[in-house]
């Protein structure tokens, strides 16, 4: 799956918990400028393992900073499988 | 810069807190009176959030056995499990365990975070997958991060999506899926028949930590497996000592045939001292007390759905919708109301959990009240009026009833 298809899909599951309308690019990242604590994005996680039909995971959140570093994670566990 | 600067965050919110004279985290007890009172400030206040279940703490025979194991074995044992710190009081505690749980193996760690975390960490090997409830403690989070293993959430006590993970993990992988019987914020039942049968319908071995339903539920007191009757599907039951039993310390039991290795690879288990004597002793005429104390089991539940529905009853936005266990939880709107109740509640006599992020889930705001069998009836109306006189004071809401 190409990386915009992919960032298409994440940016769908962030914005409904965007609470502060932040602009959402590949750069965005989820504690400073999302302001997501670690259950927010714990969950956020699940739905994009589910939207993607894959594991991502909880040993790789710590890497996960922003929305470019989930969008790689996704396309590699998606071309590995 | 400074290492501790990246804490201001939490000092922040703590600093947020409107409390005006008492620190909900800094609490002191000046005095224990009974399982259930205590002095705070100078105060004669109503323990409602203790965790002591069972009543255990002032146990007669515990206490006496506690004082008879310090006489004849001094204070402490100074030593690893697995080096001068297994005396022979410590392997009756575990056969008292296997006995009670009807297990092979026991295995009694110093604490029960440290059970769930060695447990955990050790099984948790480079090639394995840990499935958590989204949930679980976080001591389970803890031996997780300290394990090797991969690691896979699923939504809190929802079985359909606990499988659609298992659907994914490569075959012939090994598993451990890891639930709670009793979650201890919300005090909400996990269950557990439908999660342990799928469960094993993947191949997975299981891990029930039955911190929050030892004591109390089951015909024995063993926990939510036994009331269910599913503890065949249990591989491995974790607990603790320190809620029904009434001092500190956890303990593992399984049938597993390769359960004892454990003690060799542990490190939870190795690298501290063990119990010391008096806590052994008195775990152990703890749990040989509570395996015939239906009475007390019975009189429990009745505080708990007696509280519970007096609270809901009242307007309280609660957690559960019954009485699941002996932790009964109400929604508050916000840190601002819910420091300003707890702080009134103290002042009229009541103690309770005050509990926020990250502790509990979602980000919620609780007043957490655990009851406990030597809670009078009276006891808990005078919980429940207070609770009222609370909200009324500090203006929350409650609901038209």
């Amino acid at each position: 799956m190409a990386d915009a298809k992919i960032l298409e899909k994440i940016s769908a599951i962030i914005t409904p918990i965007n609470r502060k309308g932040v602009a959402l690019t590949g750069a965005t990242s989820f504690a400073v400028d999302l302001e997501f604590d670690s259950l927010t994005v714990m969950d956020m996680v699940a739905d994009i393992e589910d939207e993607f039909d894959i594991i991502l995971p909880l040993n790789l959140l710590p890497d996960l900073e922003t929305i470019q570093h989930l969008v790689d994670a996704v396309e590699k566990i998606l071309s590995e499988s | 810069m400074d290492l501790f600067d990246k804490f201001d965050g939490v000092a922040a919110l703590h600093a947020s807190l409107p409390f005006k004279d008492v620190d909900p985290f800094k609490v002191v007890m000046d005095k224990i009176l009974s399982e259930t009172v205590a002095v705070i400030n100078g105060r004669e206040t109503i323990m409602a959030g203790t965790n002591n279940y069972m009543g255990m703490t002032f146990n007669e025979e515990a206490m006496e056995a506690a004082k008879a194991a310090i006489d004849a074995y001094g204070t402490g044992t100074t030593g690893s499990r697995v080096l001068n710190g297994t005396y022979g009081i410590h392997k009756e505690l575990e056969a008292t365990l296997c006995e009670f749980y009807d297990t092979e193996h026991c295995m009694v760690f110093s604490t029960g975070y440290q059970a769930t975390l060695g447990l955990v960490s050790a099984l948790g090997g480079k090639d394995d997958y840990i499935i958590i409830d989204a949930d679980c403690h976080a001591s389970i989070y803890d031996g997780c991060s300290m394990s090797n293993a991969t690691i896979v959430r699923f939504k809190h006590n929802d079985v359909e999506n606990m499988e659609r993970r298992l659907k994914r993990i490569p075959e012939g992988a090994n598993k451990l899926v890891v639930v709670e019987g009793m979650y201890s914020m919300l005090g909400d039942a996990a269950p557990l028949k439908e999660m342990l049968e799928v469960a094993k319908k993947y191949g997975c071995m299981t891990l029930v930590d039955e911190a929050h339903s030892m004591g109390f539920c089951g015909e024995k007191g063993r926990g939510i497996a036994e009331e269910l009757g599913v503890e065949h599907l249990a591989d491995i039951v974790v607990g603790t000592f320190s809620k029904s039993v009434g001092t500190v310390g956890g303990f593992a039991v399984s049938n597993h045939p390769k359960f004892d290795i454990l003690r060799f690879v542990c490190r939870p288990y190795i690298f501290t001292a063990s119990l010391p004597p008096s806590v052994i002793a008195s775990a152990t005429a703890a749990i040989k007390a509570i395996s015939r104390s239906g009475n007390r089991r019975a009189h429990l539940w009745e505080n708990a759905r007696r509280l519970h529905a007096g609270l809901k009853s009242a307007g309280f936005d609660m957690c559960t919708n019954t009485a699941e266990s002996p932790i009964v939880a109400v929604h508050l709107p916000d840190p601002d109301v819910g420091t300003r109740f707890w702080e009134q509640l103290l002042e009229e006599g009541v103690y309770a959990n005050m509990a926020a992020p990250p502790a509990t889930p979602s980000g919620v705001f609780l007043m957490r009240v655990s009851v406990c069998a030597q809670h009078t009836t009276d006891q808990i109306d005078e919980i429940i009026k207070r609770f009222k006189v609370t909200a009324e004071k500090v203006a929350l809401e409650l609901r038209n009833t």
